[in-house]
């Protein structure tokens, strides 16, 4: 039975997914949930709440207005809270027993807005999708609010899906930036580590839009149709190797795409389809299919992508392998000769299969900084 | 009225026993030493826990045994939104139990007790636990079925925590009672090596066992030979009193105190109910005070932050502390416990311009965690409010208890008023005393 992991963890959550994205920005994150919620995310799949001071909390939800539907109580903490601690939006987040109750959040963050004068918006989330999901959707709410009409430059671009989740490494949101500066690129804004909710409202500025993680496939969608900004998807995996020919073909489509408005994949594209590979690597899709194609191209290795979490099938080739749970991944590793994967993943390897460790904090944790590996 | 000197924080003077502040939305700060009810289930020997529930429910639990490098005791069964559309969340926690025990089964064994753990949705969807449990038993006769919840939804009544500290219990069968043993149940932590009572059970002829003593399940199932039961810890008095009830044994609660009368009255109860003989405890209560004056000499106008994490009696260690010319500020807390009601009285008179401010109000996000002196805080949520790297880093009690507990809360603060420790580092790792990765 699929739904079942006898030892293996489970990624963070569609909640915890929006909450990460949205961190940064100044905004006032709500999860309509019962205690504990909170706990989760902060401990487990939020760097940085000891030392920012990002407004996320919970309803702490109870028995009887859960079933009563007392959606008064959601509203008026939310707007008190909101008229004390002045953020720049308000954004609610569902879980699974509102979601079982039909709670209309859209009309909630109506009344919320008319109430506090506050921007307020809902994440669509249940608790019951993974972090990408929830991710996606947040970055996806903010490119259809926030970002204004603006004349784009062929050199600017935007930086989308970069949270802690999948980049949790110190420093990597500074790299993804030097890489597109290195490249010939102003970066407008990074979607959502170190830029304000101001430099993400400018987004139409940029020629361009990077999508480095699944989570920001969405918006660059929305930014796509919104202003016809054009977007690549891959990220320049760093894995010490000195070559990076994959940032250079990177470096290249988004030059291309700026200048011919078309979009494109490297992640996808830039590398051998491999079935049958012995080599796998189970991770995001956009981070396994860009370091798949480094390692190809710097080395010959091929290797089969191998993505567990619930994606757009653009962001992976027909032959990599969509394995969600842990029987799916045990069967789509059974032949794994070297398996690239958190290390974590150890339990459901071959035992003949070497594990090259490659940490993801969206599935392991804290755990991952334990791990010995290169960045993502 | 409650005269308020912010949203977030009380005076002592103005507070009332209870809640001390509305319901609002909460805030959980980043300090997470206290136990949850994957670490409480853990000290069950071989138990195996099986989660019931979405992915972001399960998220945090999870990773728990992951992190105690306990990943092997832990499993779990992912709801989806089909099973809530389609009405079927019944059908796949029973299915999914099942496999998860096949799973175990061709893994090295099933384990002898299992933990089931769903969640509010089964509540919400009407799900019959009963049936599944009994289909359970049907197909596994030799596993023993612990009924828990992580329902944190229906806190009002029972919270998952007290639940589990009782249900943990249950596979402890109706035995005769060994009147020689007596057992202190329903702590995370064992009582303190030094602790007196110890001793006074010991020359009183008794035994003393606790689940912490336990290597294997055929230990724990031993525990229901205790003939008396002994809880120290005001969220497992509920689960231990009706374990006492169902076994028919003696219970005595003795909730961990800062008050020598207090503490006196447990030890009289005690020879009530066991007979024991009761030893002068003036020696034990002068070396107290000589703790305590030591400490008062080291920390003189040190201000001193508790907070409710940390022991379950935090007003009562403020007024010792402040009884004996220390300077409690602050204490950090929501409610005041019905078992501290006489502490606040003394409080409200005698020390009215103690704060008493909120842990989970959302103003204390961005609360200042800057004072103009070192503080030395007793608790890590205490710490991390105060900015200070002078904290006893404890949590629920830590196992002190009786006249050595107060003596041992006195050489804690005064080790920690005399090492900083790194708040960044420790705070932040789950289940203090827990085996850890980190």
């Amino acid at each position: 039975m699929n739904r079942t992991n006898r030892i293996l963890p489970v990624y963070a959550g569609d909640v915890s997914g929006a909450a990460s994205a949205l961190f940064e920005l100044g905004g006032m994150v709500v999860i309509h949930d019962p205690s504990g919620c909170n706990s989760t995310y902060n401990t487990h799949d939020e760097t940085r709440w000891y030392d920012q001071d990002s407004l996320i909390f919970i309803t702490g939800l109870m028995e009887r207005d859960a079933i009563l539907g007392n959606d008064n109580k959601l509203v008026d903490d939310v707007v008190d809270a909101a008229l004390e601690l002045h953020p720049r939006f308000v954004a609610l987040c569902n879980s699974p027993v509102p979601f079982i109750s039909g709670t209309d959040f859209p009309a909630l963050c109506k009344l919320i807005e008319r109430r506090c004068g506050i921007p307020c918006f809902y994440v669509s989330t249940n608790g019951m999708h993974d972090y990408s999901v929830g991710a996606s959707n947040a970055f996806v709410a903010l490119a259809q609010r926030f970002v204004e009409p603006a004349q784009s430059r062929e050199a600017a671009l935007n930086i989308l899906g970069v949270t802690p989740l999948d980049f949790h490494q110190p420093g990597a949101a500074d790299e993804l930036r030097a890489f597109a500066e290195r490249a010939g690129f102003e970066v407008v804004s990074s979607w959502a580590m170190g830029s304000c909710l101001d430099e993400l409202a400018s987004a139409a500025k940029a020629g361009v839009n990077l999508v480095v993680s699944a989570a920001g496939l969405r918006a660059a969608k929305v930014l796509r149709e919104r202003f016809g900004t054009p977007y690549v998807v891959g990220t320049p995996y760093a894995s010490g190797m000195a070559l990076k020919t994959f940032a250079v073909k990177l470096a290249e489509a988004l030059h291309r795409s700026a200048r011919l408005g078309d979009c494109a994949w490297p992640c996808c594209d830039a590398r051998t389809p491999a079935p049958n590979g012995a080599r796998c690597i189970v991770a995001e899709p956009v981070a396994a299919g860009s370091r798949a194609a480094e390692e190809e191209l710097a080395y010959g290795l091929t290797s089969r992508v191998i993505c567990p979490l619930e994606t757009d099938a653009s962001l992976t080739l027909p032959s990599d392998t969509l394995a969600y749970g842990e029987e799916e991944l045990e069967v789509a590793l059974s032949a794994a000769e070297v398996v690239v994967a958190d290390a974590l993943y150890a339990p459901v390897c071959p035992a003949v299969a070497r594990l090259e460790p490659w940490p993801h904090l969206a599935f392991s944790g804290r755990n991952c900084y334990g791990q010995q590996t290169a960045k993502r | 009225m409650l005269r308020r000197m912010g949203p977030s924080a009380v005076r002592a003077g103005d507070a009332q026993s209870g809640a001390l502040f509305p319901s609002k939305l909460e805030f959980n700060p980043p300090a997470h030493g206290v136990w949850n009810i994957v670490h409480v289930g853990m000290l069950v020997p071989e138990a195996h826990q099986i989660y019931v529930c979405a992915i972001n429910c399960m998220r945090g639990v999870v990773l728990t045994a992951a992190e105690m490098g306990l990943s092997d005791r832990f499993s779990c069964v992912v709801l989806k939104e089909e099973d809530i559309t389609r009405g079927t969340v019944e059908e796949v926690t029973l299915a999914g139990i099942v496999d998860v025990l096949h799973k175990l089964e061709a893994h090295g064994g099933l384990p002898p007790c299992v933990i089931v753990f769903p969640v509010c949705t089964h509540h919400f969807l009407g799900v019959s636990m009963s049936r599944v449990y009994s289909e359970l038993e049907r197909q596994f006769p030799t596993v023993d079925f612990v009924r828990a919840f992580m329902d944190p939804i229906m806190k009002r009544r029972i919270s998952p925590d007290q639940r589990l500290r009782k249900v943990m219990f249950d596979p402890l069968p109706k035995v005769a009672a060994d009147e020689g043993v007596v057992a202190c149940l329903g702590s995370d932590f064992a009582l303190d090596a030094g602790c007196e009572l110890r001793d006074v059970l010991k020359r009183g002829g008794r035994s003393l066992v606790e689940l912490q003593d336990c290597e294997t399940y055929a230990d724990y199932k031993e525990l229901a030979c205790a003939g008396t039961l002994l809880c120290t810890y005001p969220n497992a008095s509920y689960g231990i009193e009706k374990l006492a009830r169902r076994l028919g044994r003696r219970y005595v609660y003795v909730p961990s105190t800062f008050s020598y009368d207090e503490i006196r009255g447990q030890y009289h109860r005690l020879q009530e109910v066991l007979g024991t003989p009761l030893p002068d405890f003036e020696g034990e209560v002068d070396r107290c005070e000589e703790a305590l004056e030591s400490l008062r000499a080291k920390l003189q106008g040190v201000p001193i932050a508790i907070d409710a994490a940390a022991h379950p009696r935090p007003l009562g260690l403020a007024r010792l502390l402040l009884e004996h010319g220390l300077l409690v500020t602050e204490v950090y807390l929501d409610a005041v416990s019905p078992e501290e009601e006489g502490e606040l009285a003394w409080l409200r008179e005698h020390a009215a311009n103690v704060e008493l401010r909120s842990i989970i109000l959302p103003q204390m996000r961005v609360a200042s965690r800057e004072r103009e002196a070192e503080v030395l805080a007793i608790g890590q949520k205490a710490a991390w409010f105060t900015g200070t790297s002078h904290f006893v880093n404890l949590v629920e009690g830590g196992g002190l208890w009786g006249f050595a507990g107060i003596r041992g809360m006195a050489s804690l603060m005064e080790e920690a008023w005399a090492y900083k420790k790194d708040a960044r580092d420790l705070v932040p790792r789950k289940g203090l005393g827990c085996t850890s990765c980190f």
